[in-house]
Order: C-alpha cells, then sequence, then structure tokens
C-alpha cells in the first residue's frame, strides 16, 4: 500500500513540476533572445515582447522553483531505502544542481527583476542569461541523476550500496547527453509554442498597429524556432531509441506492446482492442520499428517475452514487464503530439513566407491548441521514460518496490492527498495568471537610463 | 566505511555552514513575513516589506536545497533516515515554502483586496510555520531523538514535545527579531521606527526563550559525550551562551538605533546557534537521546553514514571551486540593492495604494 501511494506522489509530484520546467526554460531563452534583439537592434518591438513574455516566465517559474523545492526532498521522504542504495552517486548530481544551477538562476532572476533600473543595459542583459542558463544546467545535473537511473555507469556496488567509482562516466553518460539534448530543444519548443500562440493570437486581434506589427513579428519568429526546434527533438529522439534499443530492450518492446522478437519489426500508429497481442484494428508502419531501434530495414527488435525470460534467467524469477498500455499510449502521446508540432511549425513558416501568417483564422486556432502540444509531449515523455524503466528504480540494480520508506500509507496518503489540492489549486492560479498576463497590454518603453541616473530608491516590484 | 574520516567530518562542518547560512539569509525572509503584518499599516507597507527581500529571497532559500542535497550525495544514510523519519514536519516545512514562495509573484497580480489579503496570509503562514518547524527540528537534534532499529519512529508529535516546542519559538522570535532589524535597516520613515519597535520586543522575547532552550537541552544531557571524536560539552555551551548574549547585545544596539551593528549581531548569533547545536551533534548525523540503530552505539554516526571517500573528494573539488563564485555574486546582489526602500512619493502615508502589475 505505501508503495502504491509512494509511487502515486512521486509521479503526481514530478509531472506536475514538469508541466513548468521546460515551460521555464524554454520561455528563458526566448525572453534572453528577444532582450538580446532589442539590444543589438536598438529595437523597441523586442524590448516590449520581452517584458511582455517577462512577466508569462515569471509565473512559471514561480510555480516551477516551489514544486521543485518538494523534489529534492522526495527520495528521502518517500524512497529512503533508494537513497542509501544510491546516494554515493545519484546525490552528487542533485548537490551540484543545486550549487551551479539553483544559485545562478535564483541569483540572477532576483537581478533581473529588481535591477531593470538598477543596471546597465547590457548587464541586465547578462542577468537573463545567466538565469537561462542555471535552469538549463539545472536540465543537466538532474538528467545525469536520471541517466544513472536508466543506465548505471562508473560504479560498483559494495556492502549493499552502488558506490561511485568514476564521475567522469556518470557525467559522460551517453543516455545523458541523448536525453539532455532531447528535453533542452522540447523545452524551447515548449516556451517557442507559448510565444507563437499567444503572438498570433495577439496579433490578429489586434486593434492597432503597432501591437500587430510587435506581435505579428514575434510570430514569425516563433515558428522558425518551433520548426527547428521540434525537428531536433525528434533527432534527438531517434538517437535516444536506439540506445534505448541497446540499454533498455524491454522499454523499446514495451513502448510497441511487441510480444515476440521479430526481424523488419512494423510500427503501430494506433491499436484498438487491448495490448494483449490480439487486436481488435490496428494501423501498421512496415519496417518502420526496426528503423528506429536499428536504423536497418530488417534490424532486429527483441520482444516483451523474449525479454521477460532473459531478465528472469539473469535477475531471478519474477514479473519484468512494464504496465504495457502506458508505455504504449504515453509513446504515442509523445510522438504524435511533436509531430502535430512540426505541421504546426512548417504549416507557420509557410504562411509567413507567403506574408499571410496573421491572416489566416485556421492558424490562430492551430497555434493556440498548439501550446498545449508540447505540454502533453513533455509529461507524456517523461512518463514513458519512466514507467518503461520499471519494475526497476535503477535498471538491473534496484526494483522499486525495494526502494521505498518504511513509512505509514497513512503518512504517504494523507500527504499526497495534500499535494493534489494545493497543486490543483496551483495549476489553477497558475492557469489564470498567464491567461490574464496574455491580455496585458504591450508595454510603452520606458527611457533607457544608466547606472548613473538610476533612482535614489529602488522601484517596487512586487 | 564506518569511521570517520577527516573527509567526512569536513563534510559534516560544510553542512552545518550551509543550514547556518540559510538560517542567516532565509531567516530574515521568514522574519519579514512574521513581522509584516505587525508594522504595516496600509497596502503600500506590505508591498514595501515584501520588497524588501524581493531580490533576494529566492537565492536565500537555494542554501535550503544545497544542504538537503550536500547531505544526500555525503551521507546518504542520514539524508534518509532523517526526512523518512520526520515525514509530517518535512512535508509541513515544503507546504509553508510553497505556499510563502508563491505569494510574493501572486500577490502583486491582482488589485483585489481580499486577493492580497489571501497571499498576505499565505506569507505570513509559511514564514511562520517554517520557522517553528525548523526551530523545533533543530532543538530535536540537540536534545537527540528516541531510536529504534528502524530509525526514528516517533512520528510528527514525537517531535513535538515541550522542549522543542520552546525551541520553535526560540526559532520564531529569533528570526522575527532578525527580520525587523533588517527591515530596520532597508527601509525609511514611520515604517522603519515600527520595525524597530518590533524588533526590540522580538529581540528580548528571543533572548529568554533561547536561555530556556538553552538551558532545557543541557538538562537533558547528552547520552554520546562517550563516543570517541564528541566535543566537550563546553564548547557548544560556549556558543549557544554568545549567541544569547549578542542577541541581547542586539537589543541594546537596535534601541540606540545603531541598525547595522544590530543586524550583524543577529545573524552571528543565529550562525552561533547552529554551530553550537552542530558540535554538540558531533559526531552524530542523529543522535539519540534513546535507543540505537546500531546495537551500543547512541544514534547514527557520521562515519556510519558517509559516502565513500571518491564520491567525497569529487565533491569536494566542486565545492571548492563553485562556492567562491556563488559567494562572490550573492554577494554582489546585496550590494546593487544595498539602499533603502522609501515609499513612493505619489502615495501619502495610510491610504489605499497603488500599484503592483
Amino acid at each position: 500500500m505505501t508503495l502504491d501511494l509512494a509511487r502515486w506522489q512521486f509521479a503526481i509530484v514530478t509531472v506536475f513540476h514538469f508541466f513548468f520546467v521546460p515551460m521555464t526554460i524554454g520561455l528563458g531563452v526566448m525572453v534572453a533572445v528577444m532582450q538580446t534583439l532589442a539590444l543589438v537592434r536598438k529595437d523597441e518591438t523586442w524590448d516590449r515582447l520581452s517584458r511582455f513574455f517577462g512577466r508569462i516566465f515569471l509565473i512559471s517559474l514561480a510555480v516551477g522553483v516551489v514544486t521543485g523545492i518538494v523534489l529534492e526532498f522526495q527520495f528521502g521522504l518517500n524512497w529512503s531505502a533508494y537513497s542509501v542504495f544510491v546516494g554515493n552517486i545519484f546525490g552528487a548530481p542533485l548537490a551540484i544542481e543545486g550549487l551551479l544551477a539553483f544559485f545562478l538562476e535564483s541569483t540572477f532572476i532576483g537581478l533581473w527583476v529588481f535591477g531593470r533600473e538598477r543596471l546597465s543595459p547590457r548587464l541586465h542583459l547578462a542577468t537573463i542569461w545567466m538565469v537561462s542558463v542555471g535552469t538549463i544546467l539545472s536540465a543537466l545535473f538532474i538528467l545525469a541523476a536520471n541517466a544513472w537511473m536508466q543506465h548505471p555507469v562508473g560504479y560498483t556496488v559494495e556492502d549493499g550500496q552502488a558506490v561511485l567509482t568514476d564521475f567522469g562516466a556518470v557525467l559522460g553518460n551517453s543516455t545523458l547527453w541523448a536525453s539532455f539534448v532531447h528535453t533542452v530543444v522540447a523545452a524551447i519548443a515548449t516556451g517557442g509554442a507559448l510565444v507563437l500562440g499567444i503572438s498570433i493570437w495577439r496579433a490578429h486581434r489586434a486593434s492597432d498597429d503597432v501591437e500587430r506589427d510587435a506581435f505579428r513579428r514575434g510570430a514569425a519568429f516563433t515558428c522558425g524556432v518551433v520548426l527547428v526546434a521540434v525537428i531536433l527533438v525528434a533527432v534527438s529522439g531517434d538517437i535516444q531509441a536506439r540506445l534505448m534499443d541497446v540499454q533498455q530492450p524491454m522499454k523499446m518492446a514495451a513502448a510497441e506492446a511487441l510480444y515476440n522478437t521479430q526481424n523488419g519489426a512494423s510500427f503501430s500508429l494506433l491499436t484498438i482492442g487491448n495490448l494483449s497481442g490480439q487486436p481488435v484494428f490496428q494501423i501498421r508502419v512496415p519496417h518502420l520499428l526496426s528503423l528506429i531501434a536499428d536504423l536497418s530495414w530488417n534490424g532486429q527488435v527483441l520482444g516483451i517475452n523474449q525479454m521477460q525470460a532473459a531478465e528472469s534467467a539473469r535477475y531471478g524469477a519474477g514479473n519484468y514487464t512494464p504496465v504495457l498500455w502506458l508505455t504504449y499510449w504515453s509513446f504515442r502521446a509523445m510522438v504524435g503530439a511533436g509531430v502535430l508540432m512540426i505541421l504546426l511549425g512548417a504549416w507557420g513558416v509557410w504562411l509567413g513566407w507567403r506574408k499571410r501568417l496573421v491572416q489566416s483564422r485556421w492558424f490562430v486556432r492551430a497555434a493556440l491548441a498548439g501550446i498545449a502540444l508540447p505540454i502533453i509531449a513533455n509529461a507524456s515523455g517523461w512518463i514513458f521514460t519512466e514507467a518503461g524503466r520499471q519494475p526497476w528504480i535503477v535498471y538491473g540494480l534496484m526494483q522499486t518496490a525495494k526502494g521505498v520508506s518504511t513509512v505509514s500509507a497513512a503518512d504517504v496518503g494523507g500527504t499526497t492527498a495534500a499535494f493534489v489540492l494545493v497543486y490543483s489549486i496551483l495549476a489553477v492560479l497558475a492557469a489564470v495568471l498567464v491567461v490574464r498576463a496574455a491580455h496585458h497590454p504591450l508595454d510603452r518603453v520606458d527611457e533607457p537610463s544608466g547606472p548613473g541616473e538610476a533612482p535614489a530608491a529602488p522601484r517596487l516590484v512586487y | 566505511m564506518a569511521t570517520l574520516t577527516g573527509l567526512s567530518a569536513l563534510w559534516f562542518a560544510l553542512i552545518g555552514l550551509l543550514w547556518a547560512g540559510y538560517f542567516f539569509l532565509e531567516g530574515f525572509d521568514f522574519g519579514v513575513g512574521m513581522v509584516s503584518p505587525l508594522v504595516s499599516r496600509d497596502d503600500t507597507d506590505r508591498r514595501l516589506c515584501m520588497n524588501a527581500v524581493g531580490p533576494v529571497w529566492d537565492g536565500n532559500e537555494v542554501w535550503l536545497l544545497v544542504a538537503g542535497g550536500a547531505t544526500f550525495a555525503a551521507f546518504p544514510l542520514w539524508y534518509a533516515s532523517l526526512f523518512s523519519g520526520a515525514y509530517l514536519a518535512l512535508f509541513l516545512v515544503l507546504m509553508a515554502l510553497i505556499v510563502r514562495g508563491v505569494s510574493f509573484e501572486f500577490r502583486g497580480k491582482f488589485q483585489d483586496r481580499r486577493w492580497r489579503r489571501v497571499w498576505d496570509v499565505a506569507n505570513f503562514a509559511g514564514s511562520l510555520v517554517a520557522a517553528l518547524v525548523w526551530g523545533v527540528a533543530f532543538t530535536n537534534f540537540a536534545h537527540g531523538l528516541p531510536l529504534s532499529r528502524a530509525g526514528y519512529t516517533g512520528g510528527l508529535f514525537g517531535l513535538l514535545n515541550p522542549l522543542a516546542l520552546v525551541g520553535g519559538l526560540a526559532a520564531v522570535c529569533i528570526f522575527a527579531f532578525h527580520g525587523s532589524v533588517f527591515l530596520a535597516l532597508k527601509t525609511s520613515g514611520e515604517l522603519r521606527q515600527r520595525a524597530r519597535r518590533t524588533a526590540r520586543t522580538a529581540g528580548l522575547a528571543a533572548v529568554v526563550l533561547l536561555a530556556a532552550t538553552l538551558v532545557g537541552v543541557a538538562a537533558g544531557g547528552r547520552p554520546w559525550a562517550g563516543v570517541s571524536g564528541a566535543l566537550p560539552g563546553v564548547t557548544p555551551l560556549l556558543m549557544a551562551v554568545v549567541a544569547a548574549v549578542l542577541l541581547a547585545a542586539a537589543v541594546l544596539l537596535i534601541v540606540r538605533s545603531r541598525e547595522g551593528l544590530a543586524f550583524v549581531a543577529t545573524g552571528a548569533a543565529i550562525l552561533l546557534a547552529v554551530g553550537a547545536v552542530w558540535s554538540l551533534m558531533y559526531p552524530m548525523a542523529i543522535p539519540a537521546s534513546s535507543g540505537a540503530v546500531v546495537p551500543g552505539v547512541p544514534g547514527i554516526t557520521i562515519g556510519l553514514a558517509a559516502s565513500h571517500p571518491y564520491t567525497l573528494t569529487v565533491m569536494t573539488i566542486v565545492a571548492g571551486i563553485f562556492t567562491p563564485i556563488v559567494l562572490l555574486y550573492q554577494g554582489w546582489t546585496y550590494w546593487v540593492f544595498r539602499r533603502r526602500l522609501v515609499r513612493p512619493l505619489d502615495v501619502p502615508a495610510p491610504v489605499q495604494a497603488t500599484g503592483g502589475h
């Protein structure tokens, strides 16, 4: 009971946090780029846009930060046996994340928000880049920790503890770099899709030329960003799939619900009926799974039954198969949302090229709906990679069931309920505030002031 | 792995420094949150309070996250036993930090009075609960926890014993004192005067409660005093007494309008109080008031909890390189925002305020 509740709690607090993380990373980059364009080109439009989207960025950041605090302690709260087992290795990137990334983003965000009048424009620009670098470094170190759970390297096991033997190997883990690139470009696509959706909608309904022109430029720019970013997401995802085929073949098989090893395996777009191997209806693309897994037309993809037998032989009798409906559908939700985003980006780039970006009513609707696509893809991708590793918490070394704390089910259940309640309220408030910020008029640009002419007292921001 | 090495002792000390830094910095954030309703007369005053810590509170809170992460990396068993053992207490702190954290960003988003009231309460209650629970926790560390083979299993109410509650109130008053001195240092006009008056009251309460906690902890004894490596009792005692004396001195200083010096004194008192708890605990990560996890050892020693020397060496190198850089830019932030806040000229004294964005 404690185990199931602990799984639910971890899933809820992680996925909720991960709604905001890619948005924050992506918007951070977008706002920093806009502010850079404003300074380099001396262009008021970009300055206005950076302030406008900066407001939404701060809402996302605030919720991301407070829900991130919970995760720093989640392993100790609910997964203490896991923590003892992996602390030597898993703890190090977590601590380094705090020292290198959290300090950077949290300190410089204060300077960015409050320092507009106190810092020179160049220095003020540098602060948002520091924040952005901080958020990206944070992704790097937490993914280093996660990559080790997916594909442990640079360790030995001594006295029931995994002991670090090669920190370079942990940071050089192939799984880490593939997922780092995948996550960061996905984050940029997430921020980009939000900027695109809001910009195109604002440009469409703008009553004055200044606003229309500003948002049209914002939208045109982000169409390209989204398109390029999502293509890179696909490429890096493909690299991940090939690593997964070697490192976690069971996860690959579970992504497809492929029961038996096949050469030239096909890929199913969707399945109606159950995933037991006898579907009522399926749409399949021949050979695609082999191409994804192995880059070859007739490459072999291991099946669930064969992997189950192989892992039972290696680790002892037991169930080594993930929850298939979850892995199968989360994988499809992720890839499907990604494909739709490529289409959206390509449509936008084509419209922009034809100088008709703002005119198309259908594109406005699609772009607004498109804000949700990367959010769905991010959550599904995270659920897929974590659920696909089950029953392992550290692949091949420790099962999730063995990692849980000895706390009462009542404590875990009660706190989980409280997290659900508080996070639901946060979600509603964040959504309301983002919608409100999206309606905010573009700022008039203040006279640029150097530090010499800074007002004597700091401005009130909050 | 069960031996006490120089590296594990170093990391025990570093984690103590992280906590001390955390309480020094977020201590005044909590304090400002707690005294804001006492010193504010209108919406502008409350905004001034929030803006006084506005540029820095988020960076201050990272000290906690790094303390948590460093404990995980350097002493996995400590991290695991402490946070699963003190499950509901830590949960309370996390909830408090969540509602408090978003209150900064959310409060100004609507002009509505009820909306702002909600976030004022969130900021106040979040600061109060976090300060109280941290005080309770650190008093329990100093006194030792009843342990069994499974670690600490006494639940939340086992932590809320009378002595720990006195310690919790001491932390509330120390932070309220530290925070109102900070406000007096960062604001001007009537708000500054009111902050100074509140500081005086909070300071006197802090001295009394810290002294009471000190007596209670000393009376409880130290079952782990005989463990090899334990420091002589006079070390923590001296630190705690000096902390109390510094708090008393800070009361006198604030009465004489020496706000800068008073802030140095409250800050030093907080550092010393954490130092006292840490030197009292050493060489225990989790000291036992009764019972044991490992038979015959009164608590979980840092030697038992420590990571392998290789991990500690890697961490030492990373911390050695990056900590000075962090201190430098965090210090620079305080320099950039060193000026006092003034009441905006377009807002007359006690009147419904404008503003927010």
